[in-house]
């Protein structure tokens, strides 16, 4: 445990499954690793199942070598209980660490995804053709490819939302100068130059882990500094589904284990396509891919820190394409809460997509209705929660500022009920003063309240006219926060990674101070 | 907010006691200005509870014999000045302003003798009323508090209050202004009635009648025949400066 780390919220959880059918769950899950098992394209992987009491056989007429693994039960669930419940990950402020307790349902919200384009805003005036005097002014989209310039923006501008507790690049990193080789450093000097808060991406090159694992030391002051305060960790998809593990994510899973750094182990299977659309299939099924992936994490090193890594989708019927924003993506999301809760696992899980493609009354919709829902399941790290447009594609900074006020209002709306003594005497208190005023009126007795910070102010973005200015409202907004200067790191910290970490574009050689 | 930072420059300080007095009045104003009634109540800063508010402090500044127009000047005119431009700045909300107008009210009714004594009037009084048939009062309520607060002598009828009621109020009181609340569409063509009356009994002249509550208008006022729609306790405090100039 920690003394400091952001305060999320700390929710009642709404759960949809029995006890009962939590268990059920499992045993569904552990009977898909025993039969039909898993298909293992990672010979080291293999290897170690087999090791540890699997069944192994190398499978015949297959393009690539690849292994069928059943899994006995106690194998899984030895595993599972040996990693930790609780953890650390940690950021450049103390104050922005987060601590997850598989055991306890603090929520928090965080960016997701690694979207190739970037959605910028413009707000433009246009004249009625009826008058030709009205006027009205309406947003108008640019797309941009991602670069290391954007990514920096994005990673400073959630630095200053104040609702958003870590930060998932949003953005792939397309720069004329990137390359497969350097894009994990440059994504993670970008992102760690630019934010205090928890830094997590996915690992492009295994052979780039040193220096990202190096850049993170310098930056933490060190090895064991890193370590105690993981501000970096890392997302490994390692099972393309259904259930086949695949070679080179399996690799970087072995690295980032023996790096000590924390992982997510990941799966996104789409109901209808790559898992069964029926809810009891397509969560057995998620469920079985991700306990064997963290089995792989405990038996190269019992005890390394790990989430629970959730993101079940289901296709729509009409392109097969993901659809978010749906029940069945709800269903199946709070399904696996409560399969990572029962395990003791801390979950990293998933809302705040949709299928919109501009910021505006779909994408509101949408976000809205798995924002809320997925709060609601207590689940400890909730990824995709911000900016992301067109589902997984495209992000767009101003609905981040959109979706930090949503969940801002959300984290508001479930915090725990004030109802203890004290609060109820000062409550009859009130009552007995109001009612022997004239007027009674408890309007002057909600200051304490207020400025306690527990009652929410209205909607940021609203307007008091007949018009809506969301869209404009928040872009003002979003250029206020942009003017202020970026959280960069120190200089002697910046020398230092640019004199030891190659491959660095020289455009992101900035420190704290310089543009001043 | 500390007692000491406010500069409250426009009293006469003749009596050897004045420092006294000035403390007082500057510990009043901010009292006013954190809208602390009774020395149990949260102020806007935290901390204050437990210290004297208006109401003891006004009690000591009268058995201390300080000038009631100096309270009325020092203490609560240019504080409530000072509330209304916090509010202005957003710093403010609706609960702090209508703290700081309870408190304003309450030491003006402290002062009430004491400035009939000196010969010192009221800005008028205003006499208010939610009209029969209607029986929702809190923006009536605030609209009292608010005025109370602006100096105003605020009669509150009350809710449910009958045509002959208001006019006999008028009456008695020989008030220039009237107030009229209504929530319901119902219940506001009372509103009408009242202002016909009035022309009809010959008390239309000397009253400036207002009305406000969620169905009123600005048109509505002009179709009955009222002086002024005000949508809130401040355009109602608005209106009033611009029928006294």
């Amino acid at each position: 445990m920690i003394d400091t780390f952001r305060a999320g919220v700390l929710v009642k959880p709404y759960e949809r499954l029995s006890p009962e059918q939590v268990k059920s769950l499992d045993q569904a899950s552990l009977q898909i690793l025993a039969d039909p098992g898993v298909w293992c394209y990672n010979q080291r992987a293999a290897q170690l199942f087999k090791d540890h009491g699997a069944q192994v056989q190398e499978e015949s007429g297959t393009t690539h070598r690849c292994w069928r693994i059943s899994f006995p039960a106690g194998l899984i669930k030895e595993a599972v209980a040996q990693a930790p419940s609780a953890l650390v990950l940690g950021a450049r402020k103390p104050e922005n660490r987060l601590w997850l307790d598989a055991e306890v349902p603090r929520v928090y919200f965080g960016t997701g995804s690694e979207a190739n384009i970037w959605i910028e805003t413009e707000v433009e005036e246009f004249v009625s053709v009826r008058d030709g005097q009205t006027t009205v002014r309406v947003p108008r989209y640019k797309e941009l490819r991602g670069t290391t310039e954007l990514l920096s923006r994005a990673a400073s501008l959630c630095d200053k939302l104040e609702h958003l507790d870590f930060f998932i690049r949003p953005l792939n990193i397309q720069d004329p100068g990137i390359t497969t080789s350097n894009h994990d450093v440059n994504k993670f000097f970008a992102s760690l130059n630019n934010i205090t808060k928890h830094v997590q991406a996915g690992l492009t090159d295994l052979s780039a882990l040193p220096d990202v694992v190096r850049l993170a030391e310098i930056v933490a002051g060190g090895q064991p500094a890193l370590l105690e305060n993981p501000l970096i960790s890392f997302i490994a998809c390692v099972f393309k589904s259904p259930l086949q593990i695949v070679d080179d994510t399996a690799e970087k899973v072995f690295a980032i284990v023996e790096s000590g750094l924390p992982l997510v182990i990941s799966s996104s299977p789409q109901g209808g396509s790559s898992a069964p659309i029926q809810e009891a299939g397509m969560v057995a099924q998620i469920n079985a891919e991700i306990l064997a992936g963290i089995t792989l994490t405990q038996l190269i090193k019992a005890g390394a820190p790990v989430l629970y890594g959730s993101v079940p989708v289901r296709a729509r019927l009409d392109d097969l394409h993901d659809l978010y924003g749906c029940p069945e993506f709800n269903q199946y999301n709070i399904d696996c809460v409560q399969l990572a809760r029962y395990y003791k696992l801390p979950c990293y899980s998933t809302a705040g997509v949709g299928d919109a493609k501009v910021p505006g009354l779909q994408a509101l919709f949408e976000k809205l209705f798995t924002h809320l829902y997925m709060a609601m399941t207590g689940a400890q790290y909730i990824h995709y929660a911000f900016g992301l447009l067109d589902r997984t594609n495209s992000f767009c900074p101003l609905q981040a500022v959109l979706d930090n006020e949503q969940i801002g209002k959300i984290k508001h709306c479930l915090r725990q009920p004030r109802l203890d003594s004290d609060d109820l005497e000062d409550a009859l208190q009130m009552v007995k003063k109001v009612m022997a005023s004239n007027h009674r009126l408890f309007t002057r007795h909600t200051r304490k309240a207020v400025h306690r910070g527990e009652i929410s102010t209205p909607y940021h973005f609203e307007a008091k006219q007949m018009e809506d200015k969301v869209i404009e409202k928040a872009l003002n907004f979003m250029t206020q926060l942009e003017s202020q200067a970026a959280p960069h790191l120190e200089q002697h910290q910046v020398e230092a990674i640019f004199a030891e970490i190659p491959g660095l574009l020289p455009n992101l050689k900035k420190f704290s101070g310089d543009n001043l | 907010m500390n007692p000491q930072a406010l500069r409250i420059k426009s009293i006469n300080y003749q009596e050897e006691s004045s420092v006294n007095h000035q403390e007082l009045i500057e510990k009043i104003a901010f009292n006013v200005i954190q809208g602390r009634l009774e020395a149990e109540d949260e102020g806007f800063d935290a901390g204050l509870e437990g210290q004297p508010a208006v109401t003891e402090l006004m009690q000591q500044a009268l058995e201390q014999g300080v000038d009631p127009k100096d309270i009325v000047i020092g203490a609560l005119t240019r504080s409530m000045e000072m509330v209304g431009e916090k509010f202005e700045r957003n710093e403010y909300l609706i609960p702090d302003m209508l703290a700081s107008a309870e408190c304003v009210g309450a030491a003006m009714e402290m002062l009430a003798p004491h400035l009939m004594k000196a010969g010192i009037k009221s800005k008028g009084k205003f006499i208010i009323a939610t009209v029969a048939g209607d029986l929702h009062d809190i923006g009536k309520n605030i609209v009292a508090i608010m005025l109370k607060g602006a100096g105003y002598e605020v009669i509150d009828l009350g809710t449910d209050v009958s045509v002959d009621r208001i006019l006999e109020a008028v009456r008695e009181h020989q008030a220039p202004y009237v107030g009229l609340s209504a929530l319901l569409t119902t219940t506001m063509r009372v509103m009408g009635e009242v202002v016909q009356k009035l022309d009809e009994q010959g008390l239309r002249q000397q009253v400036k009648v207002l009305i406000g509550g969620a169905p009123t208008s600005t048109e509505f006022a002009q179709q009955i025949g009222a002086d002024a729609y005000c949508k809130d306790a401040f355009q109602a405090i608005d209106k009033l400066k611009t029928f006294k100039s």
